[in-house]
């Protein structure tokens, strides 16, 4: 067994490399793509949700969707093998995926519709959701990897579409 | 209030937090009654998942009664003494509606953290980092449940605290294994681990119609515990050649079904486990698979290898070929509690599925540190330390 200290550098090394994947995957969006990380080249972005297509209506989009307007088109269309209904979105100016710093931040356009549409989903299939802050918690010493941990935290839930 | 909370690698407190409150409709607030340590929370302690922040609330094997109700809650009233099982689940998505409520698209707050580990994200769970949803831990004397309706069960009258908080995880785990593996009637089912989850996969087994169920470990208490309290036969992996006693067992075949109840920690004797050991610690590896690798080997031509215990990230020298040219079936899931547990609670409530061996160390609160050193040294034979926040 290594020292704390070796063990911190080494979980550091590791989530330094997943982090560096992120970080090519946000500067470079080509870069994610052979592993899956990246948008398809039609810009849809695609959750399957639970219920008929009858049950979403394009005219009255849930309001997460329903915020971005002329933002963005939305097309419906039933899943394989009743698995529910595909609710898919992408940009109308052609899928613009912002600055570097605004995609490692979670704050592009593209991270903004991902988030809508995970949330359009839960709206639909649990009427409300989910929140977990503030959660309780002891103190937050100030470490590098509690940092690194906390930016990828703040961007995490706006993951969850691919 | 008071909680166990992770500080960082190796160091467990006990701090004040500010209790929980309703944040979604759906939520309970519960009153702790028993929160149990898990063999899956020394990964996190030891930092082999590198997702926890310090300060962060343990624990995700709980019970207790409810405090407070949400207002979208329809099955439970302050007062209701329940279990809750460890993952966050909705009920209401394709994955749950299968009775898949660990794949859940809606149970976790933070999905990009899985999803850019495994591809997709999966459900949350208590007290088990970022990772997992972020979401605060049992080992204090109130926690927020979210789709309380979906997650937080009744105890039957006559079914005691102690029995029914392995209803939460331990047992629900067990029975995922044993009932995803499809153990039939007539199998030999071998597990590997004989600590909580180990014991209920086969007991789980053996209530399938298993015809035999060996249960391979190294500490005797533990192995001891599952021939007296659960009634498999056990094999003490030091002292003999596990593969071999197998193939003696079943006629040369090999088990049909194999479960792995160890996780990414695993130990054997030899070589094998310093090599691991050393890979894992440089960080080549995520995961030592030892038992799986031993699984593999055993299992029966054409029969199924199930891996229960939690991995992370990826391993090294995986048996690709003898689970190709062997036609074994490979699965894996984390537990699938929601669908289990009332089977369980009703068969805790006819003495079929005892537990209360497992809590081999109750404390209080104040004890977290000392009951987390004692269940990873395995010292004076702990099996599981549990906390009662109301001691």
């Amino acid at each position: 067994m290594t020292s704390s200290t070796g063990k911190v550098a080494a979980d550091a090394v590791h989530a330094g490399g997943t982090l560096v994947r992120q970080v090519r995957s946000a500067i470079d969006r080509s870069a994610g793509r052979p592993a899956g990380a990246g948008q398809p080249a039609s810009g849809w972005l695609v959750v399957t949700v639970l219920c008929e297509p009858s049950g979403i209506d394009t005219a009255e989009l849930p309001a997460p969707l329903a915020e971005l307007g002329d933002r963005i088109e939305v097309r419906v269309r039933p899943a394989a093998d009743g698995k529910g209904t595909e609710l898919a979105a992408r940009l109308t100016d052609g899928g613009s995926s912002g600055t570097a710093l605004q995609r490692l931040s979670g704050s592009d356009a593209q991270s903004d519709l991902r988030s809508a549409l995970r949330r359009a989903k839960q709206l639909i299939e649990v009427g409300e959701v989910l929140a977990v802050d503030p959660a309780p918690h002891g103190e937050r010493t100030a470490t590098p990897g509690g940092a690194l941990l906390e930016a990828w935290t703040r961007v995490a839930p706006r993951g969850g579409v691919r | 209030m008071k909680a166990v909370t992770w500080r960082g690698i190796n160091d467990i407190g006990v701090e004040d937090v500010p209790e929980p409150t309703i944040l979604n409709g759906h939520d309970i607030i519960l009153k702790v009654g028993l929160s149990a340590t898990c063999g899956s929370d020394l990964h996190l302690v030891g930092g082999y998942i590198p997702a926890m922040r310090a300060g962060d609330v343990l624990g995700h094997e709980f019970m207790g009664t409810v405090a407070e109700v949400g207002p979208g809650v329809t099955k439970h009233k302050v007062g209701d003494r329940v279990v809750v099982v460890s993952f966050t689940s909705c009920g209401q998505c394709w994955y749950c509606q299968q009775g898949l409520f660990s794949l859940c698209d809606n149970g976790n707050p933070n999905p990009g953290i899985t999803e850019a580990l495994w591809g997709q994200s999966i459900g949350g769970c208590y007290g088990y980092s970022h990772a997992m949803g972020g979401w605060a831990g049992s080992h204090a004397p109130y926690i927020r449940v979210p789709y309380a309706d979906q997650g937080a069960f009744p105890i039957p009258d006559g079914v005691s605290d102690e029995r029914a908080l392995f209803a939460s995880d331990a047992a629900p785990t067990g029975w995922t294994g044993a009932h995803q593996a499809e153990v039939r009637p007539g199998d030999v089912v071998a597990v590997w681990g004989a600590g909580g989850v180990g014991q209920m996969a086969a007991r789980a087994a053996m209530l399938m119609g298993a015809e035999r169920v060996v249960v391979i470990d190294r500490y005797d208490n533990r192995l001891e515990q599952v021939r007296t309290h659960i009634g498999a036969e056990t094999l003490d992996y030091e002292e003999v050649d596990v593969p071999a006693e197998l193939r003696e067992m079943t006629g040369g075949r090999g088990p049909d079904v194999c479960i792995e109840a160890v996780g990414m920690e695993a130990h054997t004797p030899g070589p094998q486990h310093l090599y691991d050991q050393v890979k894992q610690q440089m960080r080549l590896q995520t995961d030592r698979p030892t038992a799986v690798r031993e699984a593999i080997y055993a299992c029966r031509k054409g029969g199924t290898v199930f891996t229960l215990g939690v991995f992370a990230g990826v391993v090294d020298k995986f048996p690709l070929g003898a689970v190709m040219n062997k036609a074994l079936t490979l699965r894996g899931a984390q537990q699938h509690g929601h669908r289990y547990i009332p089977e369980i609670l009703e068969r805790m409530s006819r003495d079929e599925v005892k537990t209360e061996h497992l809590s081999t160390h109750v404390m209080p609160l104040d004890d977290g540190p000392k009951g987390y050193q004692m269940f990873k040294n395995k010292e004076d034979g702990c099996v599981r330390a549990v906390f009662r926040p109301g001691a």
